[in-house]
């Protein structure tokens, strides 16, 4: 039986704007394991980003409000955490990274600066020693020339080596939770791949958990053990990787499959692929019943009415849909 | 299915030795150029669609501009129906570019804010002398539906609409004048996976139903496999590999071509893949190395590749690779 980490209950996000108020995520529920890297996997504006930022609380308020849910970390609740105790915890029990590395690290202190900071606030460790800590560090995340890289300000660095920079960042207090968001994505393929690898070999290292947000399914297959779907600020559909990529059960799922296309060679070549009709609905007009029917090739009566919920259809499979 | 392109279908585009330089002031006044495209060659038939692939910064960008002359080369040649487009006036150049249009890739930025959409669609119309207004707006409509927009939608703003549907505009545009070649330069990138199918699907369409010849320039190496007949792989500003798609997916010789597929995240959680291990990043372009542009990152190399600069050479029929070591 795998030992829960976090555990989010029923999270609801919402964004005040002047006309009215938007809820981007709709009550989601899930649980981290330890040692396991999860997915959330959906495109733009499904939640994802909103959702993990709530974990640490790093949504803006106002406009943004978590106004329901729970968020289990060490049997106290983040959401109910004084500002001081959550404080504590970011960065040393929970740490992120973010997409863009430029705009998520500070221009004007050098790489070993910003690792140090973490580490004066978080350890007991001397200025010295939080110096050769960082250096370590930077190499655990083989980064070259660590002892000239640690003085480089971020805009001096590539965009690989900037993600790795803000990975040793993430890493230094060996929080138990990393939540990556789209870590890979402003990066170029060959870059990605070395990102990948070096995630799942400090995740091997350190057994740490990992929230991986991503809207790419093809990383989600190489790095991740358990995947959820977010469609419209619900998880759709939930399970193993091995399972859920090798027999989609909900028809947003099964679209997103079918719509990439591969390097196999069996794929017919100028062949259309197959597409998703119309657009992801926007938050002021979520469809009634479930959110995906005016999308959905097998959508029945009940969908426009009634809202599925999501339940466990094979073994650690779950999906919200009226057809399963 | 697409038509089969014979070699002796008729040359569309040809693009010889083309070369584009910038010139940068940094702050201390010293002036540094950056190689941005080092001679690259390549032909386009008639009916045919070429991918440029390559990372960000290799230059595929600044191929697209230079060969419209949107940005001016700095030597070269590009023939379109055998004319050459380097050196040809203004005026006979504009009368060409209604036959060469460009797709861009973020399509918030290529679309005028301040205009109606019907303004936009308009506007090639009104370049080109095409001025009786019963026939522009028969035209625009028809052009909306044809990329699956309705014609109601006209007199809307670009703000109104997602991203995908403001690519789909973006096409009418370019295929508002009948052309016969279209650059598409990063087209499906900035668009959502669910969307991005349906943008590919219109012009597979499109190049079906108007005989419309790409040059499409892509980072995506799925994409390209699915849409080109044959590819060209940059590095650098040059072409390293080109061939019939087929050759270069079943059997990349370039080992930069090589380590690019191995790189493609695959859907298949299965798939056990041998990667190549290709470390570091992406040379400046300002600092373009003596020898082999792949050399500090290739993990095959030898001690020829750090000195001389290996030529595209015929490895198999119509497979060419820049390559000592897989020539």
């Amino acid at each position: 039986m795998p030992t829960q980490e976090l555990l989010v209950k029923n999270l609801k996000v919402s964004f005040t704007t002047p006309e009215k108020e938007l809820v981007a995520v709709r009550g989601i529920s899930y649980q981290l394991n330890q040692g396991e890297t999860l997915a959330l996997v959906g495109e733009s504006g499904c939640g994802k980003t909103v959702s993990a930022l709530s974990i640490l609380r790093l949504i803006q308020e106002p406009p943004g409000k978590i106004f329901s849910g729970e968020i289990i970390f060490d049997d106290k609740d983040l959401l109910k955490l004084k500002k001081k105790e959550l404080q504590d915890r970011r960065g040393r029990d929970i740490a992120m990274i973010f997409q863009d590395p430029m705009t998520s690290m500070n221009p004007v202190l050098t790489i070993g600066e910003q690792i140090i900071e973490t580490l004066l606030r978080h350890t007991t460790l001397s200025r010295k020693e939080a110096k050769e800590k960082s250096f370590k560090l930077l190499e655990q995340v083989e980064i070259p020339s660590p002892q000239k890289k640690i003085d480089q300000y971020p805009h001096q660095l590539s965009g690989g080596m900037r993600q790795r920079a803000m990975i040793a960042m993430a890493l230094s207090c060996s929080p138990r939770i990393l939540i990556a968001d789209e870590p890979t994505t402003a990066l170029d393929v060959l870059i990605q791949a070395q990102i990948l690898t070096l995630l799942k070999k400090i995740k091997n290292d350190t057994q740490m958990s990992v929230l991986l947000i991503t809207h790419d399914l093809g990383v989600v297959a190489e790095v991740a053990e358990r995947v959820m779907v977010m469609y419209a600020g619900e998880i759709v559909e939930s399970g193993p990787v091995r399972d859920l990529f090798h027999s989609p059960l909900h028809p947003y799922t099964i679209g997103l499959m079918n719509s990439i296309p591969t390097l196999k060679p069996s794929q017919q070549k100028f062949s259309k692929l197959t597409e998703i009709p119309g657009t992801v609905p926007s938050l002021s007009q979520i469809p009634s019943g479930c959110p995906f029917h005016p999308r959905c090739p097998s959508a029945e009566a009940r969908c426009k009415t009634d809202k599925p919920k999501l339940k466990e259809i094979a073994h650690a499979q779950s999906v919200s849909c009226w057809l399963h | 299915m697409a038509t089969q392109i014979n070699s002796s279908a008729t040359t569309l585009l040809e693009v010889k030795n083309l070369k584009k330089h910038f010139r940068l002031s940094t702050p201390n006044q010293v002036t540094e150029t950056v190689y941005a495209l080092n001679g690259i060659s390549f032909l386009l038939r008639e009916g045919e669609t070429l991918g440029l692939v390559g990372e960000s910064g290799c230059g595929k960008s600044t191929a697209a501009r230079a060969i419209l002359r949107l940005t001016e080369p700095t030597s070269g040649e590009v023939f379109y129906r055998n004319q050459n487009l380097i050196g040809l006036k203004q005026n006979k150049l504009r009368a060409l570019r209604k036959e060469m249009q460009i797709i861009f890739q973020d399509p918030f930025a290529s679309l005028n804010p301040r205009k109606q959409i019907r303004k936009i669609l308009e506007e090639p119309f009104d370049i080109h002398g095409f001025t009786d207004p019963t026939e522009k707006k028969e035209r625009i409509a028809w052009l909306l539906d044809r990329v699956g927009l309705s014609s109601d939608q006209a007199e809307k703003y670009s703000h109104e609409f997602s991203g995908g549907q403001l690519q789909r505009i973006g096409i009418a545009r370019a295929i508002a004048l009948n052309p016969s070649l279209i650059i598409a330069d990063e087209p499906v990138s900035a668009l959502d996976v669910s969307i991005r199918a349906q943008i590919i699907n219109l012009l597979l369409d499109l190049k079906n139903s108007m005989r419309i010849s790409y040059l499409f320039i892509s980072h995506d190496m799925t994409v390209v496999r699915h849409f080109c007949d044959r590819v060209a792989v940059m590095y650098l500003g040059k072409i390293i590999e080109i061939a019939d798609s087929a050759s270069l997916y079943n059997n990349p010789c370039h080992p930069y071509t090589e380590a690019l597929l191995a790189a493609v995240p695959s859907i298949d959680p299965e798939s056990n893949k041998q990667r190549l291990k290709v470390k570091g990043d992406l040379p400046s372009a300002m600092d373009v190395p003596k020898g082999c542009a792949f050399y500090s990152r290739c993990p095959i190399r030898e001690k020829q590749c750090e000195q001389s600069v290996p030529q595209l050479k015929e490895k198999y029929s119509k497979h060419q690779v820049a390559c000592f070591l897989r020539e």
